[in-house]
């Protein structure tokens, strides 16, 4: 399959299945063929928004003006970075809570946004707009800013200086780890992960 | 009667600021690799393995462990020996000031809430003074990220509801959280006193080192006891299933009214950052 292709190395659930690539841009059949639990690797150019940037973007939409870039098989990183110190790319620059996106993240996926990478809980009306427009939700590692901020190549604003950290920016990024939580058809990794983890242990020590 | 200069404040706070993102403290590093060992889901140990890898390029290249370099948190315990000569608040701020732009720090401080234009230097610090008797000044800074802190909650018990609701609470909020904060979570409880002290106890139980237990064997046992339920939860590191959803659970008490049971979580992602330094 066309920009996908696996190398050797641990799924999500731990079977010994491959690692997926992701190239950009993001197409419908790459979507497709990702499923919850997928491990994958992203390269290619892909661009940072979150709270204050999203609530621009949707009011552009409402009032009928172009976005500042095309969002037709993107992924937009929700990362507010740090600030790159000298010789730098960028700071560090990992995800932010996606749930904070939810009420406008609809609108972009219905304009052919393709993918997210954010962490954590998405709401219905999100998975309902990924599935109907056959969208990713990737996780990245909260927390790991340093490590994932080694994946950006370069790092330029695109929309919104005035923002600062919550400007649009464009990275170009090669091999960015992440796991697909949320797939093209909902299933979804927060509520498969945890079912499959519990059901290693005995009986007695499960809350479930 | 000792003179502290606000200057000297000042480069303390800046230095605590850029150490205290930079450079995740022993204890938490420790418990981390202890739950990475003792994990036996793949994906939940995988998640752990980069934790680890995180907090160590961070601290070898001198770069934030998180984006998030939080709201800057600062507890004094001012001596009521002292005397600072100068501005104490102003004198913090420049400190925060510094550091956030020496260090490359992110500015993450809205002027207000509703209206929410960045104030550019992440100032003002959120300033808790405690007034302690001796002739020093402690100061410690604890970026606090807001992943974790937006899954936070605060209920008013009834006494009838005793260890049982507390419990319940407990984990509700963590279940609640789920894989928003950042897990694996540190848990700061805080009981007792006010609406408003259970919240600041809860935030200070984020501050006692993981692997000491309240001094109190009734309430330690409690922590223990917690920790193991929310661990029996199987959210796991990043909320991928596993067993470390939590790396400890602390509790802080203080008396309280005879009509209340104040119960506050105060939630901290993996990244659990802190430095105090003495003046």
């Amino acid at each position: 399959m066309e920009g996908l292709k696996k190398t050797p190395g641990k799924s999500a659930g731990g079977a010994a299945e491959g690692v997926k690539h992701v190239r950009l841009p993001f197409t419908k059949e790459q979507a497709l063929a990702l499923k919850s639990g997928d491990n994958v690797l992203i390269s290619g150019v892909i661009y940072t928004a979150r709270d204050a940037a999203h609530k621009r973007l949707v009011e552009l939409v409402q009032q009928g003006r172009p976005l500042p870039f095309d969002v037709r098989d993107a992924i937009i990183y929700y990362v507010g970075p740090a600030p790159a110190a000298p010789g730098r790319v960028i700071g560090s620059a990992g995800p932010t809570t996606s749930y904070r996106m939810d009420a406008y993240a609809p609108c972009l996926l219905d304009l052919g946004l393709r993918g997210m990478i954010g962490k954590g809980k998405r709401s219905a009306e999100v998975v309902e707009a990924m599935v109907r427009n056959k969208a990713v939700y990737f996780g990245a590692i909260g927390g790991a800013g340093a490590l994932l901020a080694r994946c950006v190549k370069s790092a330029e604003i695109v929309a919104y200086e005035d923002l600062g950290a919550e400007a649009i920016r464009r990275l170009e990024v090669e091999d960015l780890p992440a796991v697909v939580v949320i797939d093209c058809q909902g299933r979804n990794l927060y509520e498969e992960g945890r079912r499959q983890y519990l059901k290693t242990l005995p009986a007695a020590d499960s809350c479930l | 009667m000792r003179t502290i200069k606000a200057g000297a404040v000042t480069e303390a706070v800046k230095k605590l600021c850029i150490e205290a993102n930079c450079d995740l403290p022993a204890d938490v590093r420790e418990a981390i690799r202890r739950c990475r060992q003792d994990e036996t889901f793949p994906i939940a140990r995988s998640v752990l393995e980069k934790i680890e890898e995180n907090y160590l390029i961070a601290a070898a290249e001198g770069v934030p462990i998180c984006q998030d370099t939080g709201l800057a948190c600062v507890f004094l315990r001012l001596g009521q020996d002292v005397h600072i000569e100068g501005d104490l608040r102003a004198a913090v701020d420049e400190g925060v000031r510094e550091g956030y732009r020496e260090g490359y720090l992110r500015k993450s401080c809205v002027a207000d809430p509703l209206r929410r234009v960045n104030t550019g230097d992440n100032t003002p610090a959120v300033i808790y003074y405690d007034i302690v008797p001796g002739d020093g000044l402690e100061i410690t800074v604890a970026p606090k990220g807001f992943g974790s802190e937006n899954m936070s909650q605060i209920k008013m018990l009834r006494p009838s509801d005793g260890l049982d609701g507390v419990r319940d609470f407990v984990l509700r909020v963590a279940e609640e959280a789920g894989p928003n904060p950042c897990p694996p979570i540190v848990v700061g409880v805080g009981l007792g006193g006010t609406f408003d002290k259970a919240a600041l106890l809860a935030k200070q139980a984020l501050l006692r080192p993981l692997d000491v237990r309240n001094a109190d064997p009734y309430y330690a046992e409690l922590e223990e006891e917690l920790l193991m339920k929310i661990n029996a939860l199987g959210i796991g590191p990043q909320g991928f299933g596993g067993r470390t959803t939590a790396l400890a659970v602390n509790i802080e008490v203080l008396p309280t009214h005879i009509a209340g049971l104040p119960c506050a979580v105060n939630i901290n992602c993996h990244v659990t950052r802190h430095r105090t330094a003495v003046l």
